[in-house]
């Protein structure tokens, strides 16, 4: 196990090379290599969704990818959605919808919904329901995480 | 509350504004405890067994593994209480010779990465006898069960009996006698952050530092230096960004104390971050209840006798600091709930097993009694005809201040209104309507209400009538502003997910006649902010609150007084609004900033008169103030699966004055969702040797978005006469209601089978069964 893989990964447009026993998580890497610790570790059994990142654009469960599978491919994670600390328009729907309480499942949710919304912007009200029951929350009751979907996605499609 | 912020013509309190907290936790910059950084990693070796005596840990060579014999002097964790029988079972920190639940630490690896403690502690073998293991109360009960703790030979670690005089009597002349008996199964409160600890060894100072989830940071920093007998000058505990608690992360945690013990000794940093498995199954557990309700009620469907035997399984030790007595001791003081019943007797039982230990969990007890209660009144009110919201109305108490059978002093309440506002939002005639038609069609819809009081904000005479060691209650904050006009407001309270950080500004703005943004709210860090008792029990925004309105009080005093001063005006005649001081009906101002900068450095105009600076304390204990609410709900019950499905929730309730309208909902839709999982999905299932079945989120069940409806809010606001700032908490009454409100509505759903079901999560194999049995009943 303790062959180390010298790998590099792109994370939000970022090079980082690093070396990785074949075993280390995606999300393990993420946090620990590259240093970007906003992506969560909630169950690692692939239940709860607080480290789903973008892989090539798709919402993927970070505990359940290993590092050395991610090579070549970009990764986004939650500090890529500021424009410094100009919030886009899906954190400032979290923030006007109280779609957030202790904000631990919160990166999870926001890149589960960038995924969806880029790939199918005109996602049914039902349907979304169900893509976010992808992801667990234990604080607000989803609710207002359903509704700052529902309004960041009428605004992007009014884009 | 006085003097709200004028020229704007809008005080702060009242406003949903948005949360300071949220930009950080939005964009990937909260800070969790395992965002810091350590050198070593900890990784616990635990029982896989739930009792059994150990025989050898052998541990591989050159490994860096301490075990209890490393910890010489090391104190067990012992919480006091001094009644009811209380027995004073012992924790130690790493198990001591035997096991008493599965999941118990034994041994502590360090590595420098978490892979590497996992591969190490692999290797680690631990021979141990087994002992047949007891996991439920009832079984450790029974006169032949083997003693977990010697000390406590009937299993019984608390045991408490209360009648009011005449009980018998009153019983006997009653018109009728119903009887109910509940099982609410075990939970877990599951805060998506698990617990988490890291203790850093400072080489100047010689100080560690813990960095660690907890809802308690200061009593932590207390309790850990006892046990490890250092000066609790030389600890400083930091609860950074926390990512939710609900109760599981307020009671002591002994890996924390080792990580301490082992920062000192390494005199470098340990971290140790739980997983989901450990948290399922070694993290605290809640609930776990047998609740046995006799009431007798008179020709008017009056309730006047209530009987009621509560049997609660504590698991395997005794949380610090409440001890494993809160929920019975919370159940016998409250089970009367908000109905007027003089005659009352109960007893109530902790009995310790071989299982997670249990420690408070959001609603405490109440969700329990309240299920209880709820049920009683649902099948009272068949026995005498009548609609569920009528017998509420003859029984819910309406006189106030009201002083229950147990001596508990209700303030101003309106518990017969927000029954009522629930019971027309549902439009009861018209429901009944739909529900026959329904049935015509081979639909099964379901009505159930539960009415409840939640006794929130309680101060240290509340907590002192438990007799418990320790005695929380109070809370100080400070309150200072800087030369430049900027506020900070340090807190002893400890919110992860509350929002007080945004509340409290609100608070202190309007009288301090800054904006929120203006004024920091500093809290979780033993070093930054005054002793406090932390964030639990629905108290912070009452208590921490309190104390802010007071200290911000002082503050605005000072602030008139140095403004007569520069203004050449007498103090009564100024007013602060919107960021400047006013005389009154004039244009001549002066702003706070100006008034800041003066305190400090033009101290010699005030000299003798105005002391320099801007810097205020207070301390706030209340006595404690009763919320209340109705919660209604609507279900439709799958006769041929057992699958419920929720199709309205009414939550009508009364916190008093509330100060962020937006941060309210959240709190009461959270609390209902997870109510929703009480009452529907989670469970934590033991088998009969110990073995916990239920150690992934693909076998304990929390609600997804898929589970929870649209949660509907209706407010009143009686402003409470035991409160400052005349709010009342209400963190826990979504999740107090819910089961009950759910558990009656099934109920009615399943009326025309003639089936019943008393016990939850109402699973649907649960429910068929009870249909079944129904049926062979009928056959």
């Amino acid at each position: 196990m303790n062959d180390r893989a010298n790998i590099t990964l792109t994370v939000n447009g970022r090079a980082y090379a690093i070396s990785v026993e074949p075993r280390r998580t995606l999300v393990d890497a993420i946090r620990e290599d590259c240093g970007q610790t906003g992506t969560h570790i909630g169950c690692e059994h692939g239940v709860c969704g607080a480290c789903t990142v973008l892989v090539d654009g798709a919402p993927v469960r970070s505990c359940l990818m290993f590092a050395v599978q991610a090579e070549g491919k970009a990764i986004r994670t939650v500090e890529s959605l500021a424009d410094g600390d100009e919030l886009n328009l899906l954190q400032r729907a979290f923030m006007e919808h109280h779609g957030l309480q202790c904000g631990f499942c919160t990166p999870g949710f926001l890149m589960l919904v960038t995924g969806v919304l880029e790939r199918d912007p005109g996602i049914g009200d039902e349907e979304l329901v169900d893509v976010l029951s992808s992801n667990l929350c234990r604080c607000t009751g989803y609710q207002n995480i359903v509704k700052a979907v529902r309004a960041a996605a009428a605004k992007m499609r009014r884009r | 509350m006085s003097a709200p912020t004028k020229g704007s013509g809008m005080a702060w309190v009242g406003r949903s504004i948005r949360r300071l907290e949220d930009p950080a936790l939005l964009s990937g910059r909260g800070r969790f405890t395992a965002d810091f950084k350590a050198v070593h990693r900890v990784r616990f070796v635990r029982s896989p067994v739930a009792a059994g005596r150990i025989e050898k840990i052998r541990i591989p060579e050159g490994a860096t593994v301490i075990t209890a014999s490393d910890l010489h002097g090391v104190k067990p964790i012992a919480p006091a209480l001094h009644k009811f029988g209380y027995v004073q079972v012992e924790q130690p920190i790493l198990a001591e010779g035997v096991v008493r639940f599965v999941g118990e630490p034994i041994a502590a690896v360090v590595g420098a990465s978490e892979a590497e403690a996992e591969d190490v502690a692999d290797l680690v073998s631990v021979d141990i006898a087994e002992i047949p293991a007891i996991a439920d109360a009832r079984a450790a009960l029974a006169p032949e069960a083997r003693a977990i703790h010697e000390i406590a030979a009937r299993n019984i670690a608390v045991e408490a009996k209360f009648e009011t005089p005449g009980f018998a009597a009153a019983e006997e002349v009653a018109e009728r006698r119903v009887v109910v008996e509940i099982r609410s199964r075990r939970q877990n409160a599951t805060p998506l952050e698990g617990r988490a600890g890291l203790a850093a060894y400072d080489a100047v100072s010689g100080r560690i530092t813990l960095t660690c989830a907890t809802q308690m940071p200061h009593l932590m920093r207390t309790a850990i230096a006892d046990l490890l007998g250092m000066a609790e000058s030389d600890l400083r505990v930091i609860a950074p960004d926390v990512g939710g608690g609900f109760g599981q992360k307020m009671s002591l945690v002994a890996e924390y104390v080792v990580l301490v013990w082992l920062a000192r000794k390494l005199q470098s940093s340990v971290a140790w971050t739980e997983d989901r498995r450990e948290n399922l199954i070694a993290a605290f557990h809640g609930r776990d209840q047998y609740l046995r309700l006799r009431g007798s009620f008179d020709r008017r469907a009056k309730l006047v006798a209530l009987f009621a035997e509560v049997t609660a399984n504590v698991g395997a030790y005794s949380c610090y600091p409440t001890t494993c007595a809160v929920e019975p001791l919370m159940a016998m003081a409250e089970l009367p709930g908000p109905y007027d019943v003089r005659a009352y007797s109960c007893i109530v039982r902790g009995v310790l097993t071989n299982t997670c230990p249990m420690a408070p969990y959001r609603g405490v007890s109440r969700p329990s009694i309240t299920l209880a209660l709820e049920r009683l009144m649902d099948i009272a009110a068949a026995h005498f005809a009548l609609e569920p919201p009528e017998i509420r109305r003859r029984n819910l108490i309406d006189k106030f201040p009201y002083t229950s059978a147990t001596g508990l002093k209700f303030d101003e309440g309106s518990y017969l209104q927000t029954l009522d506002m629930a019971v027309a939002a549902i439009d009861l005639p018209a429901f009944r309507r739909r529900q026959q038609e329904a049935r015509l069609h081979g639909r099964h819809l379901g009505l159930g209400l539960a009415t409840f009081s939640e006794r929130t904000g309680y101060g240290t005479p509340a907590f002192a009538a438990r007799g418990m060691g320790v005695t929380p209650g109070w809370e100080t904050v400070e309150l200072s502003m800087d030369p430049s006009g900027f506020a900070e407001l340090r807190i002893g309270a400890s919110p992860h997910g509350q929002g007080l950080r945004t509340t409290l500004a609100q608070i202190v703005a309007d009288q301090i006649g800054v904006p929120p943004e203006r004024i920091k709210v500093v809290h979780g860090d033993t070093d930054r902010t005054p002793y406090g008792w932390g964030t639990f029990a629905s108290r912070s925004l009452v208590i921490a609150g309190g104390a802010s309105l007071l200290a911000a009080r002082k503050v605005r005093a000072k602030l008139l007084r140095i403004a007569g001063r520069l203004l050449e005006a007498a103090t009564d005649d100024i007013v602060i609004e919107d960021g400047i001081a006013r005389i009154a009906g004039t244009d001549r101002i002066v702003a706070i900033e100006s008034l800041a900068r003066a305190a400090y450095h033009q101290a010699h105009l005030f000299k003798g008169d105005i002391d320099p600076g801007i810097s205020e304390t207070a301390t706030y204990d209340p006595g404690g103030t009763f919320s209340n609410a109705c919660h209604a709900a609507i279900v439709d019950v799958d006769p041929d699966t057992g699958r419920v499905r929720i199709e309205r929730f009414i939550v009508a309730e009364d916190a008093g004055r509330l100060v962020n309208p937006m941060i309210v909902d959240g709190q009461i839709a959270g609390g209902v969702a997870q109510g929703i999982g009480n009452a529907l999905l989670e469970e934590i299932v033991y088998d009969d040797a110990g073995n916990i079945l239920t150690a992934t989120l693909a076998d304990f069940l929390p609600p997804t978005s898929r589970e929870i409806p649209p949660i509907e809010i209706l407010h009143l606001e009686t402003s409470s006469p035991e409160t400052v700032t005349g709010a009342k908490g209400l963190g826990e009454g979504g999740a107090i209601g819910a089961p009950a409100a759910i558990l009656n509505a099934i109920n009615d759903a399943l009326a025309p089978f003639g089936a019943s079901i008393n016990e939850i999560p109402a699973t649907p194999q649960r429910i068929r069964a009870a249909l079944r049995g129904a049926g062979e009943r009928r056959r």
